[in-house]
């Protein structure tokens, strides 16, 4: 854990967002990343969740956040109207995530996305060994109760980052918490955070 | 007491106040108001760097008496549940303002006034007001109250309607923008149930083209007007759960046109009541405010270019069983409201008690309210 007190992945998302920045946090939850990036920061920090008790939390704690789903109320927002577009364990529970990934482009300048890597080697060993779903520390809900729809692997990610034109800026890989290297990173990490911009 | 120093006392503020503004008051009709008297009600203290002063803003039917007991029915203030002591609008830490509207009955100019001109009541020759003249009426007060720039202007309904005109009338004069169960514009179903209240009151004889005596109002016109519109601010869920087809105080069917069911009963009731302390004609100029209002109209339909000026920050609620307002409404200010670059917070809360839902005990409202309020305070 940092000394934030933030969810690892969240804690490696903060580190890429520079200071002042205008950032819209997509399935923002409770609000806890947006308060931590408002305070510690200075962003301008706005968010979107799907769930009222959510959104009431998070207004709570000062913060502008709109009540609403990332699979069809992105489209309302214009286009750069922010420096950074986060989406943090969010992708997979998406209907059309690459839809979603491409509005994350166009609002933001860059975009953020934290998710649970289905090649870490415990997912394999489940299925291969157990030959059942996963259930992981970053996978904690059992298959048919997970909200998880749509979940892919590192390496799946880069090649739909790839298809849909994305450039990867940069990219941070978590193992039980604890940062990574790049090496094996497929097998090895857990959760993966990728910076994206537009495609040159 | 009477030598503690005149800046406590000072009569602008407190309870049950009244004050006569020197006009022309210019409406938005192109017609002016020779004077303005408004009726208003001030709680707790202006800070002394004025920064702490929010107006609460009445719906359809309310009046100024957010949080003291109501001179006429004597019930509690209309929205106790958000303004209080303790309350996420509290006297404690705010200066807070409701005012009677423009059009209004219970002591602001409305068609129930006497004509200065005339020295006989307005009724029907009183101008036709919109939510703008509301509004300009209430920045005429604060001017006199000696309040520049509002920390926050709060209202739900039609209430809600003025907290968001406020933003595009006066943008440099308010920092945060609270709106509940409102909308941009009225609907064209708004506009049908309003129009079925007007027609009511107008096809009672007592209403004499407007000219009524104030001890013989149109009182059966008013009170179906009352019921057309009490029906609107609930829900088919609600209605249900209150009453279903229960009947009133009877074992079985009477074959009559009694209020035979707890639901005539009780409509006959809230428009009964209703028309001990509302004017008729005030009912047709205020409805015909809300029907005129569309936030977007000024801007070729564009409701965003409405809010490019605004720096305000903005909270939205909306209830899930409310038809009135739907959340189709509120969606459509925050989509408007997010191209304009606008901060805005937006929550559709869970309820079953329709449009009314926010007149209610409603505690994730009051948390929205609040976490709102103390973080642009």
């Amino acid at each position: 854990m940092s000394g934030s007190g933030l969810r690892p992945d969240l804690a490696a998302i903060a580190a890429a967002v520079p200071n002042g920045a205008r950032v819209l946090d997509i399935g923002c939850g409770d609000g806890a990343l947006l308060a931590h990036l408002r305070d510690t920061k200075g962003v301008d920090a706005r968010g979107l969740d799907v769930s009222a008790a959510n959104v009431a939390s998070a207004v709570a704690r000062g913060l502008s956040v709109v009540q609403g789903d990332a699979d069809a109320d992105l489209a309302d927002y214009p286009a750069d109207a922010f420096d950074m577009a986060i989406l943090s364990d969010t992708l997979q529970a998406m209907q059309r995530p690459a839809r979603v990934l491409g509005e994350l482009v166009r609002i933001g300048r860059r975009g953020v996305v934290s998710f649970p890597n289905f090649g870490h080697w415990r997912v394999r060993r489940a299925l291969l060994l157990g030959g059942r779903m996963p259930v992981t520390p970053s996978l904690p809900v059992s298959w048919h109760e997970t909200a998880n729809i749509h979940l892919c692997t590192i390496d799946d990610f880069r090649a739909l980052a790839a298809d849909l034109g994305l450039g990867v800026e940069s990219a941070t890989f978590l193992s039980d918490g604890a940062r990574r290297g790049a090496a094996l990173a497929n097998l090895l990490a857990d959760q993966a955070v990728f910076v994206l911009a537009r495609g040159r | 007491m009477a030598s503690v120093a005149t800046a406590s006392l000072d009569q602008r503020f407190g309870l049950d106040r009244r004050v006569s503004l020197a006009g022309p008051f210019a409406l938005a009709s192109g017609q002016s108001l020779a004077r303005l008297d408004i009726g208003y009600e001030t709680y707790g203290s202006l800070a002394p760097d004025g920064g702490n002063a929010i107006l609460v803003c009445h719906a359809l039917t309310g009046d100024q008496y957010v949080a003291s007991d109501h001179p006429l029915t004597g019930k509690p203030g209309w929205w106790t549940r958000l303004v209080g002591p303790g309350r996420p609008i509290d006297p404690e830490r705010h200066f807070i303002i409701c005012s009677n509207v423009l059009g209004g009955c219970m002591g602001t100019t409305g068609p129930s006034s006497i004509d200065p001109a005339t020295g006989d009541r307005y009724a029907m020759r009183f101008p036709v007001i919109t939510i703008r003249d509301m509004v300009n009426a209430q920045a005429a007060l604060l001017d006199h109250l000696g309040v520049g720039v509002l920390q926050a202007v709060v209202g739900g309904s039609m209430g809600g309607m003025q907290a968001l005109d406020w933003a595009v009338a006066h943008p440099a004069r308010v920092r945060s923008v609270v709106g509940i169960a409102t909308a941009a514009r009225h609907s064209a179903q708004n506009i049908a149930f309003h129009e079925v209240g007007r027609q009511a009151i107008m096809a009672d004889p007592m209403w004499r083209a407007g000219d009524y005596a104030p001890d013989a109002p149109p009182a059966a016109g008013l009170a179906v007007a009352r019921m057309a519109a009490h029906i609107t601010y609930l829900s088919e869920e609600g209605l249900t759960a209150k009453f279903g087809r229960r009947l009133q105080d009877r074992a079985g069917l009477g074959f009559s046109f009694d209020a035979e069911f707890q639901v005539e009963s009780y409509l006959r009731h809230q428009g009964l009541s209703f028309t001990q302390r509302f004017d008729a004609n005030s009912y047709l100029y205020i409805t015909r405010a809300l029907d005129y209002f569309d936030l977007a109209a000024a801007h070729d339909g564009q409701l965003a270019r409405a809010f490019a000026g605004s720096r305000a920050r903005f909270a939205l609620v909306s209830f899930t069983s409310d038809w009135l307002y739907p959340t189709s409404q509120a969606r459509r200010l925050v989509r408007a409201l997010n191209a304009a670059g606008a901060a805005v917070s937006f929550c559709e809360l869970e309820s079953p008690f329709g449009h009314d839902a926010f007149l209610l005990e409603a505690p994730e409202m009051n948390r929205v309210v609040d976490g709102f309020l103390r973080a642009g305070a």
